[in-house]
């Protein structure tokens, strides 16, 4: 208990003083929702989304949230963008390894090595008790996604990070024990940049199963989505690596993975955003919706401006910028739709009612309990 | 060789786990239609298990000032107030001149009512409207009186009312979502089928409370782990009765094996059926239900959305092998297209 906490019902008296200001206006000013919780709430007449639906009358408990919200912070939104990032730009190493373009191996594993050092950090951070990280490695757990990243974490991180480390071979002196260095790291960086390859698939999908494995309305029910969304814009945001990093003429390969990875980018967040009924409405409005929609754009610009700039090293370098910003986007859109419809009952009562009253081979009649004058 | 049903389904949970000599699975059951509402259950919750307070402000929502299970909160007792007779159906008022009730106001001015409990996500505010409508039914009936009921406006705008009232704990679900995701086996299932967190081993990673489809488990603040009730693991271990039931003066909260709690549970219903309760159901009590039957089932008046319960709860473990597979076929598509760029093409 804090000394400089507020005396008590004090904040009770503060909210009631309030309504009676702002008096009768409210309910159809806040059309359904609490004052504070306008972030999840359509207004009526007053900006944000205008759906074509009515709103849909649930009960739960004073009106507040029956799930809790998921409590991680930004972190773990950067770290789907990181963690991505690793996986697309070492596929897009290994491919310059495998096809001879020196200039898109080094961008990759380099890359690869800063954003799989970003998410370990992020995933840390993200903790409620940081100096327990190593307590993930307690255990391998086939129900846990999270505790399944971990292992892949733990076998693409160091793979990545001897990639990179090999790339300073040719800086080595010719002699001695660095020398050796010299000699030995270029063949074990090859052999560790196909092991970071073969793992990044899995790391980069995974996550899609991380956040859809729990109660969180509408990442559970995103389920088939979530990994082909996360699969593309990890290819996309690697290929926009090679598109910054890779002169003109090796950057072919980065074109076609960009055109591959935003295809099923926008496939998966064009279903997510209308296959679910009433939980696509998370990822249309509020945050969400301005994130998705901007990451739409930008993809849209990075795959044209990938094909159009073949020969602008200028041109490349701009859509690889867009690609890479469309996939930070389209991250912290999932994310933030994820968390607003844990945050409002509706989207936990009305779907479970509905399932409810269709197994009871009754017609969908979603309404409040029977439990006022009229009803029972 | 785990059980089909260890994901979903019927399940005898403490064999599952690996438990070789497990007893038979303990729970509670919780009888709203005897509780008083006295918080005795939360107190001696807090007591027993040194559960830090959970604010002390009041939220405005009929007696309750808890408002909501979370990691500084084990047990929570919910109050509703309704206009509509109570028990047996014989108005108390009847001869009483009656008028607007005014429940669903007072229901909806609490609905934005917030405290700190020292936890995350804690107890958040929720909607004005879906408070009204628990409180009163479908219509949203206007603005809150700043006077308790009926002193601004005399006994005529009296009118009948039931209060709800219900003890609400972590439910030891059959199939423990939060238990599956748990990357650091914190979580275990304990061999009266119950689930604990490991205080020790927990840390903080968060997952289990997304995973919750209670919302039940909860983070503390600064502490940073994660933190529920442990149906009294010690004291079960000891053969003793977990603290709740063991205050309850009214014996709403019944501890003990769980396929005698579900015989007294039915025949509880059956009771009050006859007795003119038609209302009356019970919650959680199906092991064919989305977890496999909860741990700690209730007798209900209400549907359970009135009380803060998911009205059809599933565990999210359930669809995680057609997960897995939707990640694969993403992985290899991914691994597909890499090959791809690099053997197609001319440049």
């Amino acid at each position: 208990m804090s000394p400089d906490r507020p005396a008590v019902g004090d904040l009770f008296r503060r909210f009631r003083e309030r309504l009676a200001v702002e008096g009768p206006a409210r309910p159809g000013e806040h059309g359904g929702h609490a004052p504070k919780a306008g972030r999840n709430g359509r207004r009526r007449g007053g900006g944000g989304e205008q759906l074509n639906v009515p709103p849909v009358e649930f009960t739960s408990y004073y009106g507040r949230p029956i799930l809790k919200a998921p409590v991680w912070k930004w972190d773990i939104a950067a770290y789907l963008f990181s963690g991505g990032l690793a996986a697309g730009s070492s596929l897009l190493a290994a491919g310059g390894q495998l096809t001879g373009r020196p200039a898109l191996r080094r961008a990759g594993r380099v890359t690869s090595l800063a954003a799989v050092s970003a998410s370990t950090f992020f995933l840390i951070h993200d903790l409620g008790k940081p100096a327990r990280f190593h307590h993930m490695l307690r255990v391998a757990k086939l129900t846990s996604p999270m505790s399944m990243g971990t292992w892949i974490l733990s076998a693409f991180g160091p793979a990545a990070g001897v990639a990179a480390v090999a790339e300073t071979a040719p800086r080595l002196p010719e002699h001695g024990l660095l020398g050796l260095g010299r000699k030995l790291l270029p063949p074990a960086g090859n052999a560790a940049g196909l092991l970071a390859a073969v793992t990044a698939p899995a790391l980069a999908t995974y996550t899609g199963v991380l956040l859809a494995d729990t109660a969180v309305p509408s990442w559970h029910e995103a389920y088939p989505e979530l990994p082909v969304i996360f699969a593309g814009s990890a290819l996309a945001s690697g290929a926009g690596v090679g598109l910054l990093a890779a002169p003109t003429g090796e950057a072919g390969p980065a074109r076609r993975l960009a055109v591959a990875g935003a295809a099923l980018e926008l496939w998966g967040s064009h279903r997510v955003e209308n296959r679910l009924g009433l939980l696509s409405e998370p990822y249309a409005t509020g945050t969400a919706g301005k994130l998705l929609r901007a990451g739409r754009a930008l993809t849209a610009a990075g795959v044209a401006g990938a094909l159009a700039g073949r020969r602008s090293r200028m041109l490349s370098a701009l859509s690889g910028g867009a690609l890479l910003a469309a996939s930070v986007c389209t991250r912290f859109g999932i994310f933030h739709g994820g968390v607003a419809s844990a945050r409002d009952p509706k989207y936990t009562v009305v779907p479970q009612r509905e399932r409810a009253q269709r197994r009871a081979g009754q017609q969908p009649h979603v309404n409040g309990p029977g439990a006022g004058p009229n009803g029972g | 060789m785990p059980d089909a049903n260890s994901l979903y389904g019927p399940l005898d949970p403490a064999p599952d786990a690996g438990w070789v000599e497990a007893g038979p699975r303990m729970g509670f059951f919780t009888d709203t239609s005897v509780c008083i509402g006295c918080k005795a259950c939360e107190v001696a919750c807090k007591e027993w298990n040194g559960v830090p307070d959970s604010g002390f402000d009041l939220l405005g929502m009929s007696y309750d000032n808890t408002g909501a299970l979370t990691a500084n909160s084990w047990r929570h007792v919910a109050f509703i107030e309704q206009p509509r007779p109570a028990g047996h159906r014989t108005p108390p008022f009847a001869d009483n001149p009656t008028g607007p009730p005014v429940s669903a106001e007072s229901a909806a001015s609490a609905a934005g009512t917030v405290t700190d409990t020292g936890t995350v996500p804690g107890v958040p505010p929720g909607s004005p409207e879906a408070a009204a409508r628990m409180a009163a039914g479908p219509e949203f009936l206007g603005m809150p009186g700043a006077q308790p009921p009926g002193r601004a406006t005399g006994a005529e705008t009296r009118s009948d009312f039931r209060w709800l009232m219900m003890s609400d704990v972590c439910k030891h679900c059959t199939h423990a979502a939060c238990l599956d995701v748990c990357p650091t086996g914190s979580l275990f299932r304990t061999e009266f089928g119950t689930v604990v967190v490991q205080e020790d081993i927990c840390n903080g990673c968060g997952y289990c409370i997304s995973a919750c489809p209670y919302g039940v488990i909860d983070q503390r603040k600064g502490d940073g782990r994660a933190w529920k009730c442990t149906l009294c693991y010690d004291r079960l271990g000891a053969g003793k009765t977990p603290a709740c039931a063991q205050a309850c003066p009214t014996e709403s909260i019944q501890f003990g094996p769980l396929d005698e709690l579900r015989e007294r549970a039915a025949e509880r219903v059956a009771t009050l059926h006859d007795r003119g309760v038609p209302e009356a159901r019970l919650y959680g009590h199906d092991p064919t239900d989305g977890v496999g039957g909860d741990g700690a089932f209730f007798l209900l008046l209400d549907e359970p959305e009135v009380y803060g319960l998911p009205p059809d709860p599933v565990v999210t473990t359930r669809d995680l092998p057609k997960m897995w597979k939707r990640a694969g076929v993403a992985a290899l598509a991914m691994a597909a297209a890499a090959v791809a760029a690099f053997v197609g093409g001319s440049s």
